[in-house]
């Protein structure tokens, strides 16, 4: 059994467990509206979308959000759940070009949605500018908010080049300017438990400056 | 998350009809504060209507010089959008006032209205609360009450409304257009939209089941300087503890509304003749009747000094 044990990598270890919550979780929530509504079965739903550049249709069950469709039936894990309650940004990923929480949007409500997810961003080798930056500026300690942190950089860089105006933006009638205030404000809704913004803002004030 | 059924309605009038038929169905548009209470089970719907697909994401101007904004215009478009940030300014702020710039992405304009209060009580279920569960009691009388309210409220619920948007709105005079199930149209000035608890504090607003919000409508500008100052525990993505939106012309006359003091946006036309005498004169009058707690009860001060804050920055202006 301990022999087992050393041949399994950590994310070999992390996948299994995750299959077997799954299974769990799957069968809690049969239990659970078997029990409470009988007539009310789970229900299933077609769902065509394009995830990186890539059409998928999936079959969902109307409860999966978007972030569970990701990691769970597509495997990719890079999109993280961290709160799953829209309160630390740890799921951001681009929904036609737009930063949103995904663990608060539902899968069957993205039919022609095009999903940008980190790992659509870039990859080993061919990173995007702001997967670049962040390493270069060592954005992150543990890593966990790091792709939300990316994903949610690259939709306000975005909405900063359109125009958008933030809480702490001077006057609505002047389009806004990056500064330290104005990416502080932007991010807010991005949490890092570590504390690593200093860096964070570094790295996204590095890819700001390139883009100008 | 208990098991629903879903749809994607084409039509305003569909989607009505749609939510009619079953008790237990809602409409879905952002999600961002239904799904959220969707996974805690504090809402249970067995038959979801996602209305996303309707006709409604449009901000024109009304033939009386106002604007009508429908109903999923999202938040951070609102906000962003020229019209409103040239003549509604106080909209643009409150707006971009609340949540992160995900939520903003998401939240509709109609969602926003309806989204439900954030009183601890009422997210926590093992807790009885008259909000969630009608006649069971409520946790927040004699619990820890910092938050909640100071005005408006009752026996029943002390619970406010979380909303920046909706306040602005109060102030601006708006107007929420809706769909009924039979067909017809209706508009509801936003005084009367949200209402007081009372012994029932789970009757919120003023929709029947299946009455769909289509817009809200705003009337032609209103001159004056707008102003919406919140205050809160962190400076960014939190909810107000005291919110002031104001309208407030040289002469010192104006409109004024509160967030985070009442379940609704707290607006008394009646002071606001006052509003010349300063904010002193003014809280006195829009908060007669105030029953604040031990906990709270700094709101009133707190919402006294930012009014007075607000119209000092306009005189200096």
């Amino acid at each position: 059994m301990d022999d087992v044990r050393v041949c399994l990598s950590r994310r070999d270890v992390l996948i299994a467990s995750a299959a077997s919550a799954t299974v769990n979780a799957a069968g809690a929530a049969n239990r659970e509206t078997a029990m409470s509504s009988p007539d009310s079965p789970a229900a299933l739903s077609r769902v065509t979308l394009e995830v990186n550049g890539k059409a998928q249709t999936v079959d969902v069950d109307t409860r999966m959000t978007l972030l569970d469709l990701l990691r769970e039936q597509l495997k990719l894990t890079g999109t993280k759940k961290g709160c799953d309650h829209g309160q630390c940004g740890a799921c951001t990923v681009l929904l036609d070009g737009r930063r949103i929480n995904s663990c608060l949007m539902l899968a069957v409500m993205a039919p022609g949605a095009q999903v940008t997810t980190i790992e659509g961003l870039g990859e080993p080798g061919r990173l995007h500018p702001m997967q670049a930056a962040f390493v270069a500026k060592d954005g992150y300690q543990c890593g966990y908010c790091t792709p939300g942190q990316i994903c949610s950089a690259v939709g306000m860089l975005d909405e900063l080049q359109r125009g958008m105006p933030s809480h702490v933006t001077p006057d609505l009638a002047v389009k806004p300017l990056l500064s330290a205030e104005e990416l502080r404000e932007r991010m807010s809704g991005n949490l890092c438990r570590c504390g690593a913004y200093s860096n964070i803002a570094e790295a996204i004030t590095l890819v700001a400056g390139g883009a100008a | 998350m208990k098991a629903f059924t879903f749809e994607r309605a084409r039509t305003p009038a569909e989607a009505a009809a749609a939510v009619a038929q079953r008790p237990d169905a809602r409409f879905i548009a952002g999600g961002t504060n239904l799904l959220d209470l969707m996974k805690l089970q504090i809402e249970a719907p067995t038959h979801l209507v996602d209305v996303n697909a309707l006709v409604l994401d449009r901000i024109e101007e009304t033939r009386d010089g106002g604007l009508r904004i429908g109903a999923l215009v999202r938040n951070s478009d609102l906000a962003a959008d020229a019209a409103v940030k040239r003549d509604y300014p106080v909209l643009s702020r409150a707006l971009l006032s609340g949540a992160s710039g995900q939520l903003r992405n998401r939240a509709t304009t109609a969602g926003n209205l309806l989204q439900r209060t954030r009183c601890p009580y009422f997210y926590d279920t093992a807790q009885p609360c008259n909000k969630r569960q009608p006649g069971s009691g409520c946790s927040a009388i004699g619990g820890v009450t910092r938050a909640l309210a100071v005005i408006g409220a009752s026996p029943a619920c002390i619970a406010t409304h979380p909303s920046d948007m909706a306040v602005a709105m109060r102030v601006l005079d708006a107007q929420v257009e809706t769909v009924t199930p039979d067909g017809q149209t209706r508009r509801i000035p936003m005084a009367d939209f949200h209402k007081l608890p009372g012994d029932t504090p789970h009757v919120e607003h003023a929709l029947t089941h299946g009455e769909l919000i289509t817009s809200v409508l705003l009337p032609a500008p209103v001159a004056g300087v707008h102003v919406y100052r919140k205050v809160r525990d962190r400076a960014s993505y939190a909810f107000a503890l005291v919110s002031v939106g104001a309208i407030v012309r040289p002469d010192g006359s104006g409109h004024v509304a509160f967030g985070g003091l009442a379940p609704k946006p707290w607006r008394v036309e009646a002071a606001e003749a006052s509003l010349g005498k300063g904010a002193k004169a003014f809280a006195a009058q829009a908060f007669a009747g105030a029953r604040p707690t031990h906990d709270n009860a700094f709101k009133l001060l707190l919402a006294e000094r930012t009014l007075a804050g607000v119209l000092q920055s306009v005189k200096a202006a």
